[in-house]
């Protein structure tokens, strides 16, 4: 018995989203805060205006990259861990093309940040994707260690090679020529308001990957190849499709994906390469991958989730006694729910299908 | 009834498994009861199943490969934390089942290093220690060889004579008229039918199972080989543990013939198809219409294979024939995801390959009929058939296939059965690998045996029988001579089976 899809998709995430906010309640209720007052802050806090909007879509931007990353590896059953460091490298791929030109026109330095991005994440996954393809050696094992390869490595750079005059670990300013327009600015330029923050024209190319992604997996001979791989190994070399080449490719796409993110948090937000310009979206990925079911729309619809708690979260912590710690707890709780307990949901849930339906004939081919 | 052996037969997916794992306490009814001698008996778990005095005998033994039998034999029903008691206690109580009912085993060997019937044994004596008085054994002959099967239907008397009362789950018909009292046919989850064995004839039988009359001879016509079309030169292949499986086998086959290779499984059959289909890499020379085909490098793929015009039914469909996960049209695409019919450009091109599967499944009689199934929720025949629609309509010179009818039911067997001869009788060559001797010598045109990875030599159908064959396939070549069991039982040891 399989579940319908839309059931798989939708209804699943969403009731494992409700028994996680109710969890969170809970937890909210036992450090003697009110849990409904909390639960209002927050949704007002990331949905309630174009403000709380612009910061929720900003960091569902980090996540959708982050998320597509470690999705498109799991159909080929790699858990690519590493996206934080594949993001890292990435921030240091389009600082480098940013700062290494006068750049004259933002429209002139993306398609290059862009390929920066892309290129320098891809690199940082195929090292251990060499190491798993050829050496057997688990990629969780090495993502999560070229992870700390990563940081040490971009902090190495910012006190060094990199570092701006002045005190703080940071590159100089991007030129301006490469700042990317902000909501507020493409808002204004159809007269409509919208308040100041980092939402920028990333999330545009956000929702550009999410579609692409969804054309290679399902629609180009590549994809078809990848999900073969995912789902057998032995089948996919019957099929004459080389594991190699699959491990190399998925995960040279799945490193530029997590690459990309760089071009929003580093060249649209921060404007220059900072030590914390990831801060933990790769491994938010993570979560966004599982809930979102590997689906580029399900990584979009958990990408805003996890933004919308990330930003109604701050407000939370701003608004009330709520600690930041809190937030964490209502996160993780979430992860907890969506990803790891799956099980619990799901099997009531075909439960409750096969029971209600049971119509004549339809349960013939289950019978072996 | 206690002291009778009753046989359970039915097409896969019928419910016999089902029904046995309910006895045994895997799955619970949804409704009903089970009586034991009379008495009303709840069984929740596999504990109560053996506290209820049955014992089942797997398909697949569930046994601990780096234990020894006596170990394996008292693992789960260990008399307290002290281990010694209990296996002092299992010895004694060996040695005297041993010499009751020729269940020799050495106590002391590891399970990795005894055969397959063997292990069976342990299985059985795994059972007998927890004092079953019920056994249950699901194709218990499966791995075996003609004369092991033979052995252990002596061992199955010998438990039946001392009061036990047997189960016999088959879809071999020929086990059933052999050592079964009474038999229930099984079809589409219900008991068609409950019959003393004695009165009841194989054709009968196939006909409860089925539901209609079935043939159990192939009719094929005579063969018209011509052409050598593929040719194998001392191929030596060792698997992934770097065993040498495959010893320096010569063989070919030409158009318009079917060699049959039979053998146990486990004796290199597997790793020979795997070579020849690219999945493998060996050693040695092999052409393929007259040119050489590359065995370890850079072309030593199964997409080389195939645009040299190699089909490949693999004997696993569901480790490697299939992507259970994908719908039915996916798997048509399966191994062809490079056809240009099937390719828009880089996009691929779905709509034409639902078109041809619709084209397939109908021409194959796939049930359901339906492109948006995922292959998983198809019967076992049914997924066999979209594997022999994909490879057969290919049209290709050399067709290699493997078990092509394992857990298949009757009347899908009989279809696959009639497209292969009939490919053979359009001219291409077959290369037939399977275990079950009936199948062989019903499709085969030559037949070549295979023992410890080496060919023990080519006999043609109609000139030989299933004794002479037995005997090559435990490795005896002397065929007139009257092998003494013990020779066949050591050599099949050696070679460790399945």
């Amino acid at each position: 018995m399989t579940l319908p899809r839309w059931a798989d998709v939708v209804l699943i995430p969403l009731i494992n989203l409700f028994l996680a906010l109710l969890v969170s309640g809970l937890v909210v209720l036992l450090i003697g805060e009110d849990p409904v007052n909390a639960m209002k802050i927050m949704v007002n806090g990331a949905v309630g205006s174009s403000y709380g909007w612009g910061y929720t879509l900003f960091y569902a931007t980090n996540f959708i990259f982050t998320g597509l990353a470690v999705a498109v590896a799991f159909h080929a059953r790699l858990f690519n861990i590493g996206g934080e460091g594949q993001a890292q490298l990435g921030a240091l791929g389009v600082a480098l093309v940013a700062l290494s030109l006068p750049w004259p026109h933002w429209t002139v330095a993306l398609p290059f940040t862009i390929l920066g991005g892309a290129v320098f994440g891809a690199a940082w996954a195929a090292v251990p994707a060499y190491l798993q393809a050829r050496r057997g050696s688990h990629i969780v094992i090495t993502t999560i260690m070229f992870n700390f390869i990563a940081s040490a490595l971009l902090v190495y750079l910012l006190v060094s090679a990199l570092k701006a005059p002045g005190m703080a670990p940071e590159s100089a300013r991007f030129p301006a020529g490469t700042f990317l327009p902000s909501a507020r600015d493409l808002f204004g330029a159809f007269g409509i308001s919208f308040a100041r923050s980092p939402l920028n024209v990333s999330f545009l190319l956000g929702l550009v990957a999410c579609y692409l992604v969804w054309v290679l997996l399902w629609r180009t001979r590549l994809g078809y190849e990848i999900r073969a791989y995912g789902h057998s190994e032995p089948a996919a070399i019957y099929a004459g499709i080389s594991p190699f080449r699959i491990i190399m490719v998925t995960m040279l796409i799945s490193g530029a994906l997590a690459g990309l993110m760089a071009v929003n948090a580093v060249q649209g937000e921060a404007q220059r390469l900072l030590q914390e310009n990831v801060l933990g979206a790769g491994f938010v990925g993570i979560a966004v991958a599982l809930m979102g079911r590997s689906h580029p729309v399900g990584v979009l619809i958990a990408a805003i989730l996890f933004g919308a708690l990330y930003q109604g979260g701050a407000e939370l912590e701003f608004e009330t006694n709520v600690p930041r710690e809190m937030v964490l707890v209502i996160q993780a709780l979430v992860i907890l729910f969506t990803g790891a307990l799956d099980n619990m949901v799901r099997d009531p849930v075909k439960g409750l299908f096969l029971r209600l339906g049971r119509r004549p004939g339809a349960d013939v081919k289950a019978a072996e | 009834m206690p002291g009778t052996i009753h046989g359970v037969i039915g097409e896969n997916g019928a419910g016999k498994s089902t029904l046995m794992s309910i006895l045994y306490g895997f799955y619970k009814a949804d409704a009903g009861e089970i009586f034991i001698a009379g008495r009303k008996t709840a069984i929740p778990d596999s504990q109560a199943a053996i506290a209820a005095g049955i014992g089942m005998v797997f398909q697949h033994f569930k046994l601990v490969e780096n234990f020894t039998v006596l170990e394996n034999v008292v693992l789960g029903a260990e008399d307290g934390a002290r281990l010694t008691p209990s296996l002092a206690k299992a010895r004694k109580l060996l040695t005297e089942l041993a010499a009751e009912y020729e269940l020799s085993v050495d106590p002391d060997a590891l399970i990795q290093d005894i055969g397959v019937g063997m292990q069976q044994r342990v299985e059985i004596l795994k059972a007998l220690y927890r004092q079953a008085d019920i056994l249950i054994l699901d194709e218990p002959t499966g791995v075996l060889t003609p004369a092991e099967a033979d052995h252990l239907f002596r061992i199955l008397k010998g438990l039946k004579a001392q009061g036990k009362t047997i189960i016999l789950i088959t879809h071999k018909l020929r086990e059933i008229m052999e050592v079964t009292e009474t038999v229930s046919v099984m079809r589409r989850g219900e008991m068609t039918a409950t019959v003393k064995t004695a009165e009841t004839s194989p054709a009968q039988l196939a006909e409860l199972m089925v539901g209609r009359k079935v043939l159990l001879q192939v009719d094929k016509g005579r063969a018209r080989p011509s052409d050598t079309v593929l040719s194998v030169e001392n191929l030596r292949v060792k698997d992934d543990q770097g065993v040498e499986r495959v010893k320096g086998i010569s063989l070919s086959v030409r158009a318009g013939e079917i060699l049959g290779i039979a053998g146990v499984a486990g004796n290199g059959q597997s790793e020979l198809l795997e070579v020849l289909g690219g999945i493998r890499t060996g050693t040695g020379r092999i052409t393929m219409n007259g040119q050489e085909i590359d065995l370890t490098g850079k072309l030593s793929d199964a997409r080389t294979r195939r645009a040299r015009g190699i089909a490949h039914v693999p004997e696993d469909r569901h480790r490697q024939g299939l992507i259970l996960d994908f719908y039915a049209w996916e798997n048509v695409g399966f191994g062809y995801q490079d056809d240009p019919a099937y390719n828009h450009g880089v996009l691929m091109d779905n709509d034409a390959l639902r078109r041809d599967t619709e084209v397939k499944i109908a021409k194959y009689d796939v049930r359901p009929a339906d492109c948006w199934q995922t292959a998983r929720n198809f019967s076992g025949g049914n997924q066999q058939k979209i594997v022999i629609a994909r490879e057969l309509e290919r049209n290709p010179d050399l067709l290699l296939v493997g078990q092509p009818t394992r857990g298949v039911d009757i009347g899908a067997i009989e279809f696959i059965h009639h497209q292969i001869i009939a490919l053979r009788d359009a001219g291409k060559a077959v290369l037939l690998v399977s275990v079950e001797l009936d199948e062989i010598l019903a499709l085969s045109d030559r037949i070549a045996v295979m023992f410890d990875g080496q060919i023990m030599g080519e006999r043609l159908p109609t000139e030989t029988n299933e004794r002479e064959l037995g005997l090559l396939m435990a490795g005896i070549t002397d065929t007139n001579a009257n092998a003494p069991l013990p020779q066949i039982v050591a050599n099949l040891a050696r070679t460790g089976g399945a």
